[in-house]
């Protein structure tokens, strides 16, 4: 078997051809004006976006259509290839949802791991006061490289959880488009290799929010990271169509919508916000794109000091941006709420409680996302009448996140409660997003906000809402529906010591990050004044980057244990969980076709509790 | 529910003890630098209310967390289930309307002090301030003074008006409690009030690219006669030779944030020994580093990217917004630096 059997070899050797073969074009075109060839914003932008188009192609992503083009028929692929090794359909365009869910969150968790490399790096940087080994110039890079991998990591994860899990909770043999579904997933692959690769052209200074004046003015490594984003951004329209209408539009006989697992109401309240606030990012990355490759000054005021045209104004990215990144932050916690709202019943063997407010107050949340991106701007020079409406819409957010708490607390008050390793990372995951929640209205009230924008309280705050809403319910979800993926059952032992090492480092963690910015320190510094907090400052750090190798050792052991016990663990059976949820009525590892015959729900999700009741069955031969 | 009446006494004691315990605690590792400005004093006291709130509610949620992993495990491996209840409609209505009017409540007080924070002062004086990569000036509109140190008499209500020369950089200085992003193509406005005398650092906080770090100033508060003794100190001078005004220009202009006066290598060349010295240019050729070169240097950066260093990195527009006076000073000032 060669090497280029795999699509994944074939969309690398096909993006380098698209780079190519783009390059070239522009270079003719060039000489064509009369122009000199070489120059080098037009000519590489070009070449990314024709390397993408390579990649897509040659992995064979876009086949079916291509086939459509021309009039072929292509009844959809099913099963693994048959002249290969099975494992070569996960490195490949592969069309069933469970392989595109474990591409998805593999790919993720390796992206969590890059975007932690990072992390340590610059951490290290910062433990002592004055520059050590990074450089600033590289600092830069890394603080803003570690900010858009991880949101990379955290959307593949989302992707993961959401293709792997909706279709079997809704007793679907697949999503509705699963051509669409593959499509999606692959955009990802060109687009990460090229945010990564920007490293090689010069890299890019700005942190991820890439604000212009500066984002317009740096190296070209810029253009690789907008157009990343960009495709990164296609993934998510594309997967969010694709599970809406695979919510609304494939459930089974008798699952209205209230009956659905609570995890899909997160997806859908998710898949809402990212079918229609992501264009905003996509577009102000774009504009900025433009703005440096033709010299289209839509955010540059024409300072005398720019090489710009001028006639814009740079306010305005900042809103295009923050509508789609403030939504953006409940794309990344929602799903991780209903992970929370999904385990916890089986956990304590207890119906969740007030399913409808927990699962309207997803709904909630996503809507309240879409007014309160001006929080982000209070000290940006807008309008600042308009701080007051903001501050209060952003308030309101406590209202439907508190809900969702007491929820919790209701649901764990009076049961049985086992701790297997995914129950803890759920009462992990909701003591960090506590931390992260409570910490919220601080920065919400601006007259607190002003003095903490943009220093270290804020970095503490969105790393709690952060693990609190997606690493930490996504770790319980890795470990809990391990055993159906893969049909064996991880170690206990190594998981818990993983929650053991991770929990209490992440709370040392964010405490110091909040309390260093409490002290003064800004965000996004290479270097920092020893003498803040009276000193302190230098131990804060300490112990800051202490608990960052802590969380990163936690989760090498993860996959240690993940990669080891596919070999060795025991066999797990079909519900080790004893879970009433549809995907854990049928074998471990789910087989091809998932379901044997189609799902009749009965009952109610989360009654445990309630003798003799079942939420599904399957339909016997002959039932309609 | 009366079957829970001890466990909710119980968990209500334990919350009330443990919201003072989480209150010290969060007093204890989240301490601001000394209040030195009448706005930090508005700021502290919302801060620290929000302080007692998380700590009621942080301790509400964990007690009844922990007291259930406690009270409700799983004992001796028994199979059975929970109690069974879906809900409750009037604890769901309960805790959805009371926090409506916390949070309603604080918007009130925060757009309280807000307006409180930002009220223009009737004897207030204007500092205008400029920030570029990577350092900032100030000007004094009444006085003409221009300088790279911010000096304020305590107790002065100050409007700063702010203008940027090249990308986005904001204006915080912890102990005042104060920010604000200078946006370029805009003049933006902070108000504050110094209340204690002493120096204090402005630090950049919106990331402004290589030396964003770095980019601080001093802000000097001192008493009213003090002031009065540095403004005739800095309207005294003028007969200052070309090297000490062109270092003046110098700074005000930033030119030493990239280009150091001691000989260690920042973003640009230093200027130590540098005038008379052979240069060698990017493309290789060799020049002097004559009165003509660094003329060009300064108007036309580009043009003479000396080995080693990045173009487009210096602003072009020193042509435009120095005299030829202020240029041939500069180039007196870089001669005087052997």
């Amino acid at each position: 078997m060669s090497l280029f059997s795999l699509g994944l070899m074939r969309g690398i050797v096909g993006q380098v051809v698209g780079f190519i073969v783009g390059m070239a074009l522009t270079m003719i075109i060039r000489v064509a004006m009369g122009l000199p060839a070489w120059e080098p914003e037009p000519v590489w932008v070009v070449g990314a976006l024709v390397s993408v188009m390579g990649f897509l192609l040659a992995v064979g992503a876009l086949d079916d259509w291509m086939q459509w083009i021309v009039g072929k028929e292509t009844p959809l692929r099913h099963g693994p290839p048959k002249d290969k090794p099975a494992w070569t359909r996960y490195f490949s365009v592969d069309y069933n949802h469970k392989v595109i869910g474990v591409q998805y969150t593999v790919l993720g968790i390796i992206m969590l791991m890059a975007g932690g490399t990072f992390a340590l790096a610059f951490r290290t940087e910062l433990l002592a006061a004055g520059m050590q080994f990074l450089g600033m110039d590289l600092f830069n890079n890394f603080i803003g490289l570690h900010g858009i991998v991880m949101i990379v990591a955290i959307l593949l994860g989302i992707g993961g959880m959401a293709n792997y899990l909706v279709p079997l909770m809704l007793g679907a043999e697949d999503m509705a488009f699963p051509r669409l579904n593959a499509l999606g997933f692959w955009f990802n692959v060109p687009a990460g290799i090229l945010v990564l690769g920007s490293l090689a052209l010069g890299g890019w200074d700005a942190g991820w929010t890439g604000y212009p004046p500066l984002s317009a003015r740096g190296p070209i490594g810029y253009q690789f990271f907008f157009i990343g984003v960009y495709f990164v951004g296609l993934s998510s329209i594309v997967g969010s169509t694709n599970l809406l209408v695979t919510i609304l539009r494939m459930r089974p006989k008798g699952m209205s919508l209230f009956r659905m697992p609570i995890f899909c109401w997160a997806v859908f309240a998710t898949s809402l916000i990212q079918l229609t606030a992501t264009q905003l990012i996509g577009l102000s990355f774009l504009m900025v794109l433009v703005e440096r490759a033709l010299g289209m000054g839509f955010f540059d005021p024409g300072v005398a000091t720019s090489l710009m045209t001028g006639g814009g104004d740079p306010i305005l990215f900042q809103h295009l941006f923050w509508f789609y990144s403030h939504p953006a932050v409940y794309i990344f916690i929602l799903p991780g709420l209903g992970i929370i709202g999904e385990l916890l019943p089986v956990f304590s063997r207890k119906p969740l409680f007030g399913y409808k407010w927990v699962a309207l107050s997803s709904m909630a949340i996503a809507l309240l996302g879409f007014i309160v991106w001006g929080h982000h701007m209070f000290v940006s020079g807008y309008n600042p009448n308009l701080r007051i409406p903001f501050m209060i819409s952003t308030l309101f957010v406590a209202v439907p996140t508190g809900v969702k708490f007491f929820s919790w607390v209701g649901t764990i008050w009076g049961g049985n409660l086992r701790f297997p390793t995914p129950m803890l990372f759920v009462l992990g995951a909701i003591s960090v997003f506590l931390i992260g929640g409570l910490s919220g209205p601080m920065l919400g009230t601006v007259p607190t906000d002003i003095p903490l924008h943009d220093t270290y309280f804020v970095v503490g705050h969105f790393h709690a809402t952060m693990f609190g809403g997606f690493v930490f319910p996504f770790f319980a979800a890795l470990y809990y529906w391990y055993p159906k993926v893969t049909g064996r059952m991880y170690n206990e032992t190594l998981g818990k010591i993983h929650f053991w090492l991770m929990t209490p480092a992440f709370w040392v963690q964010t405490l110091g990050q909040m309390t260093a910015g409490v002290m003064g320190m800004r965000r996004r510094i290479a270097d920092y004044d020893p003498l803040l907090g009276n000193g302190e400052i230098t131990t804060v750090h300490l112990l800051i980057t202490l608990a960052g190798f802590a969380i990163a050792f936690g989760v090498v052991l993860m996959v240690y244990n993940f990669l080891h016990s596919a070999e060795v663990g025991k066999v797990a059976g079909a519900n080790p969980w004893r879970s009433r949820s549809p995907e854990w009525q049928i074998p471990s590892p789910v087989p091809e076709h998932s379901y044997a015959s189609p799902l009749v729900v009965v009952g109610e999700p989360y009654d445990y509790g309630l003798p003799g009741s079942t939420y599904v069955r399957l339909a016997a031969s002959g039932d309609d | 529910m009366s079957k829970y009446g001890r466990h909710f006494t119980i968990v209500g004691l334990l919350t009330i003890v443990s919201t003072f315990l989480v209150d010290r605690l969060l007093e204890g590792v989240l301490y601001f630098p000394e209040a030195a400005s009448t706005q930090a004093g508005i700021t502290d006291n919302l801060f620290n209310l929000h302080l007692r709130l998380i700590s009621f509610f942080f301790s509400l949620i964990v007690v009844f967390i922990v007291y259930s992993v406690v009270v409700f495990r799983q004992r001796g491996g028994e199979e059975k289930d929970g109690d069974y209840f879906h809900g409750n409609t009037p604890l769901e209505i309960t805790w959805t309307v009371l926090p409506i009017f916390i949070v309603i409540w604080l918007g009130i007080l925060g757009t309280n002090d807000l307006r409180a924070m930002v009220a223009p002062q009737e004897n207030e004086m204007t500092v205008n301030v400029i920030g570029r990569q990577w350092s900032w000036s100030f000007e004094y509109p009444d006085t003409g003074i221009q300088s790279t140190e911010m000096v304020l008499p305590k107790g002065q209500p100050v409007v700063a008006k702010m203008r940027s020369e090249d990308v986005i950089h904001s204006f915080f200085v912890p102990e005042f409690r104060v920010k604000q992003d200078i946006v370029p193509g805009h003049i933006t406005e902070i108000r504050f009030t110094p209340t204690k005398v002493g120096t204090y650092k402005l630090r950049c906080a919106e990331l402004c690219g290589l030396r964003h770090a770095t980019m601080l100033a001093d802000i000097r508060v001192v008493e009213q006669s003090e002031y009065d003794a540095w403004v005739k100190e800095q309207q005294g001078t003028g007969k200052e030779d070309a090297a000490a005004l062109g270092a003046k220009v110098a700074q005000l202009q930033g030119c030493i944030a990239c280009h150091s006066t001691d000989g260690s290598t920042l973003v640009g060349p230093t200027w130590k020994g540098l005038y008379g010295e052979e240069v060698e240019l990017e493309d290789g050729t060799k020049v002097t580093a004559d009165d003509e070169y660094l003329r060009t240097a300064i108007v036309d950066p580009n043009s003479q990217i000396v080995s080693g260093f990045l173009a487009n990195l210096m602003p072009t527009d020193f042509g435009d917004k120095l005299s030829d006076e202020d240029i041939n000073n500069v180039i007196a000032y870089i001669k005087s630096l052997k």
